[in-house]
């Protein structure tokens, strides 16, 4: 079989000493982060970018895949001992982790969580490596219609599945598409929206964006937040499970993976619902339902392993289609398109040992997390009382050096403070920035394919609705929204996020 | 209809909507349109202005119709001196260099925080963000910016 010679070629990509040792400290780094308080992969990532340009775009990729996952891991441990989840992923966490610390079994929550993130981690590993091959080769045949209605479909699904009202989720979108076509226009050389400044004639960088409204735009959210933390941790005992507490777990982990990988595929699915969905439904199909929030071992179990395995899968349509699915995809797309990479179904033909090496480290990073993360637990929780008074100047100062460090311009400095101010005010008014990311990002492609469709098809706007795929995909557009805007999943939609 | 503010969260989410359509039709105002079949400069940003406009105006009309819960105080002090230290690291770090630029960026920054004290820890930390700073990005990862600037020179 092809996938074994494929994993086999990614084993010896990732299992290169560099590329071992920036996994590594990816995991490292991006444990840190999920366990620090207010700060997010997605600042973490765009801040760490300008570290990785010199790096090869293999190394550079493990490296923020990394962080992402890590990430998650490092905000289940906070979820289960002090009650704190770093991520919005691990905040089911929280409810029978955080119980089951409360009665002395905190080892085993903790090796729970990291047992089912592993298992999960592996098979969607499998699934990546199974799945993409025939995806990427359905994307190779799109022409421009069908990229231009996949886009648009990765958009519209990416508004569907976030917080907030759907059409102020639309406009941000909408708006962040007309950013990103700031810059000179690649067709008729035309300056566009540059008002003269030479710091926008090549447009603004994503990483001005990511960090101005996710870095910046956090920091002045959290500084509303006045008070200090005080931790009672807890320590650490028994992380062996025995053999019923193994049992306990098996089924509920194989239907969190399940159901996380699948959330994690659809556009702004990932990690986060993931973890939801299937706590819920754990409580709904479990023999032991009754002690849910009582310290359920099978209430740590099933959501770890539901957000580990959407986080991983939502590199599939990044991997295989160029579209990414949340705004940590978008920054890969960034890293991707930095490092001279075009995002899209020919990565993995163009280039195998980069596409199977990040699939196959992904692996060895989550072996690297369970290893590390049990024995490493007393450090993260002395990180967790770091007050934050302490630890924000420092997110600042690096979102300072590392903008300009993209290209050396104090100039994109400045800009960043404009989208600082941007990004606070997009929380204060509930829209969600993540999906304007995503836009900001796909902008310029989702032009250059409508022009290029349009060209082809004689300013026929049929063309999208004629090809058959294209049609599909506009059509699957069209339900989703349909379905969004009917009453009764309007309110489980509020449901689902009312808890975060 | 009254023309009362029901829900501030949408209201203002219209405005900014609307506004920022609005100055993108007007400094695009010379772009050429061109036709679907041939699009020029001007086409795609205005079709975005104009969808743009048609979610703002949704939102403005939800901010006068359905009640929500106001939008709350907001941190104008800590968002404008965050904002502001940036600001002033931007334009010193060519002129006065990393080093004062980076000690207005965390002293400044850091007294946004309503627990800000200037005493040993905060300045022991200052240092050592400086200093790290200097070592890993100025020295380690060779970035152009002088320790200290052309007014020094």
């Amino acid at each position: 079989m092809d996938i074994f010679a494929n994993l086999l070629l990614g084993l010896q990509t990732a299992a290169s000493l560099t590329n071992l040792f920036y996994c590594f400290i990816g995991v490292v780094l991006g444990t840190a982060i999920g366990v620090l308080p207010g700060l997010g992969p997605v600042a973490t990532i765009a801040m760490l970018l300008p570290i990785t340009f010199g790096l090869q775009p293999v190394t550079a990729l493990i490296m923020l895949a990394g962080i992402f996952y890590g990430a998650q891991y490092g905000g289940s441990t906070t979820a289960i001992l002090v009650n704190l989840p770093g991520e919005t992923s691990s905040v089911v966490t929280c409810i029978d982790g955080h119980e089951m610390a409360k009665q002395g079994r905190a080892g085993k929550a903790l090796a729970t969580a990291a047992i089912s993130s592993f298992v999960a981690g592996t098979v969607v590993t499998l699934l990546i490596a199974l799945f993409s091959p025939p995806l990427a080769g359905i994307a190779l045949k799109f022409g421009p219609a069908e990229y231009f209605s996949l886009m648009m479909l990765g958009l519209v699904a990416s508004v569907v599945l976030a917080r907030g009202s759907l059409p102020n989720a639309l406009g941000m979108i909408v708006l962040g598409l007309l950013l990103g076509i700031v810059g000179t226009d690649v067709n008729s050389g035309v300056s566009r929206f540059t008002f003269n400044a030479s710091g926008l004639a090549d447009g603004i960088s994503f990483v001005v964006v990511a960090m101005g409204v996710f870095g910046l735009g956090e920091v002045i959210c959290n500084l509303e937040d006045t008070d200090e933390r005080s931790l009672l941790a807890m320590k650490v005992t028994g992380l062996m499970l025995n053999k019923d507490e193994f049992k306990a777990i098996a089924w509920p982990v194989v239907r969190g993976t399940l159901l996380g990988s699948i959330l994690g595929i659809l556009p702004g699915g990932g990690s986060s619902l993931s973890s939801f969905s299937a706590y819920a439904l754990e409580k709904k199909v479990s023999p032991n339902a009754a002690n849910f929030g009582r310290g359920a071992i099978e209430g740590v179990a099933a959501p770890e392993a539901a957000n580990n395995a959407g986080a991983q899968a939502s590199f599939i349509p990044m991997l295989t289609l160029g579209i990414p699915s949340n705004a940590v995809m978008a920054l890969m797309i960034g890293a991707m398109m930095i490092q001279g990479i075009q995002p899209g179904p020919q990565v993995m033909t163009d280039q195998p040992a980069l596409f199977w090496g990040l699939v196959v480290s992904m692996w060895i990073g989550n072996l690297f997390l369970v290893v590390l993360n049990l024995p490493l637990i007393s450090v993260w929780v002395k990180m967790v009382s770091v007050p934050y008074r302490l630890l924000f100047p420092a997110i600042v100062v690096f979102c300072g050096i590392g903008v300009f460090s993209v290209s050396n311009s104090t100039f994109d400095v400045l800009l960043m403070a404009g989208f600082g101010l941007l990004g606070y005010i997009f929380r204060k008014l509930d829209c969600e920035p993540a999906p304007l990311m995503l836009s900001f990002i796909l902008g310029p492609m989702i032009e250059e394919f409508l022009r290029r469709a349009l060209l082809l098809a004689d300013g026929d706007p049929m063309v999208f609705v004629q090809r058959p795929i294209s049609a599909a995909l506009l059509g699957v557009c069209a339900v989703v929204i349909v379905i969004v805007t009917l009453p009764a999943l309007r309110k489980k939609r509020e449901e689902v996020f009312v808890e975060d | 209809m009254s023309t009362r503010i029901k829900n501030e969260k949408d209201f203002w989410t219209g405005v900014l909507y609307i506004g920022f359509a609005a100055l993108a039709l007007w400094v695009g105002r010379g772009y050429a349109f061109g036709s679907a079949s041939r699009m020029g400069p001007g086409y795609f940003p205005r079709v975005l202005a104009g969808l743009l406009i048609f979610f703002g105006v949704l939102a403005l009309i939800r901010g006068l119709r359905c009640s929500a819960p106001p939008i709350g105080p907001i941190a104008w002090k800590a968002a404008s001196i965050v904002l502001l230290s940036m600001v002033a690291f931007a334009l010193l770090l060519e002129r006065a260099g990393l080093v004062i630029s980076l000690v207005v960026l965390i002293l400044g920054s850091a007294s946004a925080s309503p627990r800000f004290r200037f005493e040993w820890r905060a300045a022991l930390l200052a240092i050592g963000l400086v200093v790290f700073c200097v070592l890993v990005f100025s020295k380690g990862l060779g970035l152009p910016m002088p320790l200290f600037g052309s007014w020094f020179r």
